[in-house]
């Protein structure tokens, strides 16, 4: 492969995964008692796909993307990615969770070589990490600790240390919950972009409906717990999406209806 | 930028012009005045009589005004000899005081015999053991230090590995963890009657125990670090390929590092503890060994030239730890500073 410039070097043709979630059911087991999070959830992805989460708090939403991730196992039920049997972790799926978790004592571009390194590809891949960091535009703190860096700068980090991996899927746990609205209005649409630039699968979990109406192309609305899917809404618009659009301002008003509030619409 | 950068060239001040009526009393007054309390200091030793007999009066006067003249001119340069000048200036008031304090030790002990000899030398006779005893006591430092590093590298390198199995593997933690909360917290010390008839030698017997001083925290505190570390590291980790032994090596050990540290430190400590008293007691070499010899023969000063060595070796231990640590952990923010 000929490395043409920095940004090229990371855009292969990495098309995403198509991902199937049959019959997950889910439960936990706290002091004796077992407490069902999922109930039956049947979603199918198709390769490329943009999917949103949205669902009340403690619903279970994370816990279905650490099965996605494999850090867990169902109780029962299967999930695929390309009708291969999910049993661990795996780097073609790479999380990216709400809080940052960037390794303290690793600079930022350690931080972001981390996936490379553990998969004992980093000598020859080193191009890899520059090219994603000048990807999330942060090439110049390359050489920062995570405690020198701002609460969005440190996400970005956290998305280029899941995207130098090259993921089929990338699964997302409200990772832009914690900033403030500007930034998170900035970096939505750097996630559109990346996703529409590198054709991954995405599996987006938010608390936001207006940030999964721009973002998805479909939007999967779940129960309390234990969660089931209640809806499954298609979001017909093109890229780049206005918030003010009133399509998806209705789509708005449906949804949150969905989740019982009515009443703040 | 602004959080990241580093630098900070501003601190350079310009030099200043010369001495002046107004900073006399400022920067420079307390550099003068420590070099009048080392002449002080020179002066009796040179000028004023002993009460007693001892040889190096002379040049421990000689020595004083030495230091006295380089605080002179190291004061009323300081603005042209940069970093070092700085150094002094920041040390005046120390200076100035430790001046005056072996001043008033002199007076008190050499020339009034205020405290009771020959418990309380003046500070030319330790002087005297220091260039007249040399080699003894030298050899004692070379005792001590061997000895000590022997058995703390030993006692680190055991308590770290130690740490990490218990803090990583339960199956480890369920046979380790009762003998460790059965044998710990046991003074080392309380060891040393059966160390030294069960062991070869008593060096090895003291090896031994200092080595089991260090451990004990190191390996508490290791574990600890490694049981704290958030399984967000692990998931993440996990996610992105990692095999166990990367969450080992580069998540829990990394992540424990600030931990183990806090043990080391607390090791050196009760490691110092053990080594003067398996010196004293059973191994005829080392500083706590000359410092038994001292009292045996009532000689006070070598005791205090013992002490005073002991003491900057001890120092000198822990800087060096922090130093490392330091090194280690630049990624943490608000260290203390030794
Ligand atoms: N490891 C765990 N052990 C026990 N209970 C858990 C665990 N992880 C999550 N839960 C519980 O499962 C429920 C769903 O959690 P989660 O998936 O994190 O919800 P959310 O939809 O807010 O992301 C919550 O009630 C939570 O307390
Ligand atoms: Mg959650």
């Amino acid at each position: 492969m000929v490395v043409q410039s920095t940004a090229e070097a990371i855009t292969y043709p990495a098309v995403g995964a198509e991902l199937d979630i049959e019959g997950v059911s889910h439960a936990f087991d706290i002091d004796g008692a077992t407490l069902p999070v999922l109930d039956n959830v049947n979603l199918a992805i198709a390769p490329g796909e943009f999917v949103a989460l949205l669902g009340p708090s403690g619903c279970g939403k994370s816990t279905l993307l650490r099965l996605v991730a494999g850090l867990e196992n169902p109780r029962s039920g299967s999930l695929r990615e390309d009708e291969v049997r999910i049993t661990g972790p795996h780097p073609s799926r790479v999380v990216v969770f709400q809080d940052p978790t960037l390794f303290p004592w690793r600079t930022v571009w350690d931080n972001v070589a981390l996936g490379l390194e553990a998969q004992g590809i980093l000598k020859t891949q080193r191009h890899r990490v520059d090219a994603v960091l000048e990807l999330v535009g942060l090439s110049s703190f390359r050489n920062a600790y995570p405690h020198q860096l701002s609460g969005g700068m440190a996400q970005r980090v956290a998305l280029a240390r899941a995207l130098v991996n090259d993921p089929k899927i990338l699964v997302l746990d409200e990772p832009l919950g914690k900033l403030d609205s500007l930034t998170r209005i900035a970096m939505q649409s750097e996630l559109v972009a990346l996703w529409q630039r590198k054709g991954f699968t995405t599996l987006l979990v938010t608390h936001d409906v207006e940030e999964a109406l721009v973002l998805a192309n479909r939007v999967i609305v779940l129960s309390d717990r234990p969660a089931r899917i209640k809806a499954d809404i298609a979001v017909g618009r093109p890229y780049p999406r206005h918030r003010g659009d009133p399509y998806l301002a209705e789509l708005r008003k449906q949804i949150l209806g969905l989740l019982g509030l009515e009443a703040t619409w | 930028m602004s959080t990241y950068s580093v630098s900070d060239t501003t601190a350079a001040a310009a030099p200043r012009a010369a001495v002046t009526f107004s900073n006399l009393s400022g920067s420079y007054g307390v550099g003068l005045a420590a070099s009048l309390a080392w002449l002080a200091f020179g002066a009796s030793c040179l000028y004023w009589p002993d009460v007693g007999d001892w040889s190096r009066t002379s040049s421990l006067g000689i020595g004083a005004i030495v230091i006295a003249v380089f605080i002179l001119f190291g004061t009323l340069s300081a603005d042209y000899l940069g970093s070092a000048g700085q150094a002094l200036r920041k040390r005046a008031p120390w200076l100035l005081a430790f001046g005056a304090l072996v001043t008033l030790w002199e007076v008190a002990t050499a020339k009034f015999a205020w405290l009771p000899l020959p418990f309380f030398p003046p500070p030319q006779s330790i002087l005297e053991v220091y260039t007249d005893d040399l080699p003894r006591l030298l050899d004692s430092v070379f005792a001590s230090i061997k000895l000590q590093l022997g058995g703390y590298i030993i006692g680190a390198t055991v308590g770290f590995v130690t740490g990490v199995s218990i803090g990583w593997s339960q199956k480890i933690g369920y046979w380790v963890h009762p003998v460790l909360r059965f044998i710990g917290p046991l003074p080392a010390t309380a060891w040393l009657p059966i160390a030294f008839f069960t062991f070869p030698s008593s060096w090895s017997a003291s090896t031994f125990l200092i080595a089991l001083a260090t451990g004990f925290p190191v390996t508490v505190l290791t574990w600890s670090g490694v049981a704290s570390v958030s399984s967000a590291y692990y998931d993440v980790a996990r996610t992105l390929g990692a095999k166990p032994s990367f969450l080992v090596l580069k998540v829990a050990i990394p992540a424990a590092l600030p931990h183990v540290f806090v043990g080391l430190f607390m090791g050196l400590g009760s490691s110092f503890a053990v080594l003067v008293v398996a010196e004293m007691i059973g191994v005829k070499a080392g500083l706590g060994w000359y410092l038994q010899w001292a009292q045996g023969w009532a000689a006070y000063a070598n005791m205090y030239a013992a002490l005073i060595v002991m003491s900057l070796l001890c120092s000198g231990a822990i800087t060096l730890l922090f130093r490392t640590r330091d090194h280690l952990l630049v990624w943490q923010k608000g260290v203390v500073k030794w």
